[in-house]
């Protein structure tokens, strides 16, 4: 697999910001949002092709996980 | 009786719902309300089932009670609160076999945290628990050169750090066993057992964005350190600590050292400046404000400060928008000060006007930022109020007053 381009990184980061807007708790969003941010702008300059392969997928799956928890919030409100 | 009311506000919405055109449907229609119905019974000042942030609740400062789970934490959890949901003991499928794995990771993560071997971690329900078992070890192994020395890592009232490396290698050259109680340091300082020379270790779930009702403790193995059973039954966990585990608490209590591990440096990072930020801002509006136990050695997410003049409750109740306490969560049923404090040699009356604030990993600048301006505000306010603090300004020594007795 083709390492990932610097556009891919971008549409990455930019849906992880999106998705991690609908955390309906405050601190749980405002933690995200903050954490994303400073983890992509902390490993801007990382240029190894296979490290940055290794972030891009732990990105993914940190993903995957804030769309598990926050279809809950729109599913049920507590 | 919470529960009747939810049942009688679930039939009357039955009853009040558009009729059903079939049976089947109307079995569904009221099982849906039914189910619903008890959540809203939740106790709180409204009457319907509220949304999720259209009822305000108080900023959250009150981390060394108890901490929020981290989302991080709830998804490594469910799958075996919904389909894993096997024995994690029961040796003869795929429902055990695939939760005695989960456990068995769930070991590793936390003790790679602490730097242990994962033989070497017992789950319990809690520190308390592992409290008690480090400490019934002492009456196990009575000798006369045997004695067991306890000390907290991070305090969880003050946020003092004890000097744990050299109390482990006093320790260790006296022959003299050392146990730890990290439940408010775990995940948040760099520990390691045998860097810091440490026969037992208690860890708590919840103070580190993990699920209630679970915790650890660390029994190291080189050399030996023999403990007794506080819970007997079906010899699971070594026979240290029958029971079944429950998976699914001690999968987040793994994911919660596995985040923690991940994120040490940057939560720390955050909560000082936030710290600092806190501290500076009310020192520099108020006079008179003593910051309680060692500011060198001292954990920055726990900040004590004691408000002159001003009484601690009344204080923490004129700060109704922020979740805050006077001392530790154990002793906040009973009217008397802190014992860490007086044991520190605060003054009485000093002891009496403390507050804790706590700082996470999810606390923002903002709730930073009105937190202090409510508390400068009321400080302010409870102070004009003080006929103490009116001898004060005019330069009366109060220690010199000759209070009598009517």
């Amino acid at each position: 697999m083709a390492a990932s381009s610097r556009a891919q990184v971008l549409d990455l980061y930019r849906a992880m910001l999106r998705e991690s807007k609908h955390f309906s708790a405050y601190n749980y969003r405002t933690y995200a949002v903050r954490r994303i941010r400073d983890a992509f702008r902390e490993n801007k300059n990382v240029k190894d092709p296979v490290e940055i392969q290794t972030l891009v997928n732990k990105a993914k799956r940190d993903l995957e996980i804030i769309r598990r928890q926050t279809q809950k919030d729109d599913l049920s409100h507590y | 009786m919470l529960l009747r009311t939810a049942w009688r506000r679930a039939a009357a919405a039955v009853r009040a719902a558009p009729g059903p055109r079939s049976e089947a449907p109307a079995r569904g229609l009221r099982l849906r309300v039914v189910d619903n119905a008890p959540q809203s019974a939740v106790p709180s000042d409204t009457a319907t089932a509220p949304e999720v942030e259209s009822v305000l609740r108080p900023l959250y400062m009150d981390v060394q009670a108890t901490t929020p789970l981290d989302p991080r934490v709830l998804d490594a959890m469910l799958p075996y609160l919904v389909n894993y949901y096997g024995n994690p003991h029961s040796r003869t499928h795929a429902y055990g076999w695939e939760s005695e794995a989960a456990m068995e990771r769930a070991r590793q993560q936390v003790a790679s945290l602490i730097g242990a071997d994962p033989r070497e971690i017992i789950f319990t329900s809690g520190a308390t628990e592992s409290n008690n078992i480090a400490v019934k070890e002492l009456e196990a192994a009575i000798q006369p050169d045997t004695s067991l020395v306890s000390v907290m890592t991070v305090n969880n009232e003050i946020g003092v750090k004890q000097p744990i490396a050299e109390i482990g290698q006093i320790c260790s050259s006296r022959r003299v066993y050392f146990h730890t109680d990290a439940a408010q340091a775990v995940g948040k300082i760099p520990l390691d057992v045998n860097d810091m020379k440490i026969d037992l270790m208690s860890i708590s779930g919840h103070k580190i964005y993990g699920p209630k009702g679970v915790g650890a403790i660390y029994i190291r193995r080189r050399p030996r350190v023999r403990v007794e059973a506080l819970q007997s039954g079906g010899g699971q966990e070594r026979g240290m600590r029958s029971g079944t585990v429950p998976t699914p608490l001690v999968v987040g209590l793994g994911a919660a050292c596995e985040v923690a591990q991940q994120e040490m440096e940057y939560d720390h990072k955050w909560i000082s400046k936030l710290a600092e930020r806190l501290t500076k801002k009310i020192m520099n509006s108020l006079p008179d404000v003593v910051m309680n136990g060692d500011p060198e050695h001292h954990y920055p997410g726990c900040i004590n400060l004691s408000f002159a003049y001003v009484e601690g409750e009344s204080l923490l109740m004129a700060l109704k928008d922020v979740a805050l306490s006077s001392g530790s969560a154990c002793t906040s049923a009973s009217l008397e000060p802190s014992y860490v404090l007086r044991a520190i040699g605060t003054d009485e009356d000093l002891a009496h006007s403390s507050i804790r604030f706590g700082i996470g990993r999810f606390t923002t600048e903002e709730e930073v930022d009105y937190t202090v301006e409510k508390c400068i505000h009321h400080v302010k306010r409870l102070r004009e109020m003080s006929p103490l603090w009116e001898m004060v300004q005019d330069g009366i020594d109060l220690k010199s007053i000759k209070w009598t007795q009517h």
